[in-house]
């Protein structure tokens, strides 16, 4: 049984049809990473999966369970998301915006969930920073942070929305690495990315969409350096100078 | 000076009125004002109508006339239909006074909650969401706290607005500030006096709260560009 399983997913957003029936499948450990011009629908596919959009038709399956709008709250915990723009709570500090979500979702002791955050905030590098407020922290840390806010639900897969597009260069290698040491620990991730570095290295599979569909998918190697649809081999040529 | 600083202190006992009344009305007007705003933001089109239709109607009529008629026009239709209501019965006159200045308020209120709820950037509520909280749970740990920072001097400048509408209670029988004024003035004809004692009275309630607001927000201004 496939983690994420995506059945004929569609969405219009009014006559405008961004994504014009998706099936795709991510299995438990793997790092699947979505790349594709602006406007191909990768972010529509991703935020579909935990229906931040509303899928105008198709299914998704979580452990082989149907998400719907009845089941979504709970089906969320299972899946952790990390966004372009960081999203931090701003009106608490670093420690509680990791702490908030489980003590009130999953009704976590406090004392235990504040334990796991530091440890989370130590695996990310920020320990020193609990008690700071996200204001004061470059983007970097910020995401980071956002990482570990996403890792204290205990998801089984998390979604990554162009992780790094937010950032200054110089800060998207401390993201990145993060990244990477949770694929290496065998976290399944769903990652939209600009980075195609990144999906050599890390990614178990790479799709590449545009125009609402999945051009082409195969393995890294196979689709980044040795694409065989046109418009791939074009997105690349441009991306990859 | 004496018949002057005569008529500012006898309107100052009329402070204790205003205060309580204004106290309890933004209370009430925050509550219903937040209920309102909430309603106006839901996906449903018979509550957003509802929210919609009661700021209208009560932006679109004076205060007075709101309190004329639940001060006197409500225990009129409800005496006509045969029961023997009086707002005596409920602690007099200030009942429906409260009441009215909550409820009117409250009409200001939620536009200043609604618009500081559509501040705050939807990535929160995403991110709230994505966490696995429920919409309800999202609003009340995640945006609204974040809103009141954003509303809070708009909040405090409707209970500045709110304390000189109460003004107008004197003519439902609330024996307030301007109240207290005009019954010493129609037995002493201090005519000036009353009245300026009146206006003093106003001033030493909504210009310190004023000064807090400007300080607060030059505060909030200094810690936004800091950050």
């Amino acid at each position: 049984m496939s983690m994420i399983e995506i059945k004929g997913l569609e969405k219009s957003f009014g006559d405008l049809e961004v994504l014009k029936g998706i099936d795709q499948n991510v299995e438990e450990g793997e790092v699947l990473c979505i790349v594709g011009p602006s406007g191909s629908g990768k972010s529509t596919m991703l935020r579909c999966i935990n229906r931040l959009e509303e899928p105008t038709a198709g299914e998704i399956y979580i452990d082989g369970e149907l998400v719907t709008d009845k089941n979504i709250d709970s089906m969320r915990t299972k899946m952790g998301m990390v966004f372009q723009s960081f999203n931090l709570f701003p009106h608490k500090s670093v420690l509680e915006n990791l702490t908030i979500g489980p003590l009130n979702v999953k009704k976590a002791n406090e004392a235990e969930i504040k334990e796991k955050a530091m440890k989370l905030l130590e695996r990310v590098g920020l320990a020193a920073k609990a008690n700071e407020y996200p204001r004061n922290l470059s983007g970097g840390q910020q995401q980071r942070v956002a990482i570990a806010r996403a890792l204290a639900m205990d998801p089984e897969v998390i979604l990554f929305d162009e992780p790094t597009s937010a950032l200054d260069p110089e800060m998207v290698g401390e993201v990145l690495d993060v990244m990477k040491d949770l694929a290496k620990e065998g976290m399944t991730m769903v990652v939209v990315t600009h980075e195609m570095g990144f999906a050599k290295e890390v990614a178990n599979k790479v799709i590449f969409m545009d125009g609402g569909y999945i051009v082409e998918q195969g393995t890294p190697d196979a689709v980044l350096n040795h694409p065989q649809e046109a418009r791939t081999k074009d997105f690349l040529s441009k991306v990859l100078v | 000076m004496d018949v002057y600083l005569k008529g500012f202190l006898i309107a100052c006992k009329g402070i204790p009125t205003t205060v309580v009344v204004s106290l309890i009305a933004i209370v009430l007007g925050a509550a219903l004002g937040l209920l309102l705003a909430l309603c106006s933001q839901t996906k449903s089109k018979i509550l957003q109508v509802i929210a919609k239709v009661y700021v209208d109607v009560i932006r679109g009529t004076p205060m007075l006339v709101q309190a004329l008629i639940m001060a006197y026009g409500v225990p009129w239709l409800l005496q006509s239909w045969g029961s023997a209501f009086k707002w005596d019965n409920l602690g007099g006159l200030v009942v429906p006074a409260v009441i009215v200045c909550g409820c009117n308020s409250a009409a200001y209120m939620s536009e200043v909650i609604r618009s500081g709820i559509q501040a705050i950037d939807k990535g929160q509520m995403e991110a709230a969401r994505s966490l696995g909280m429920t919409h309800g749970m999202a609003m009340r740990l995640i945006i609204i706290p974040q809103a009141v920072r954003v509303i809070l001097p708009a909040f405090a400048n409707e209970f500045v607005t709110l304390i000189k509408e109460t003004s107008v209670l004197g003519y439902v029988g609330v024996v307030e500030i301007l109240r207290r004024g005009q019954l010493w003035n129609s037995s002493s004809f201090e005519t000036f006096p009353a009245y300026i004692g009146v206006a003093l009275a106003y001033m030493i309630l909504t210009i310190p709260l004023s000064k807090i607001i400007n300080g607060y927000e030059r505060k909030v201004a200094r810690r936004e560009s800091a950050a």
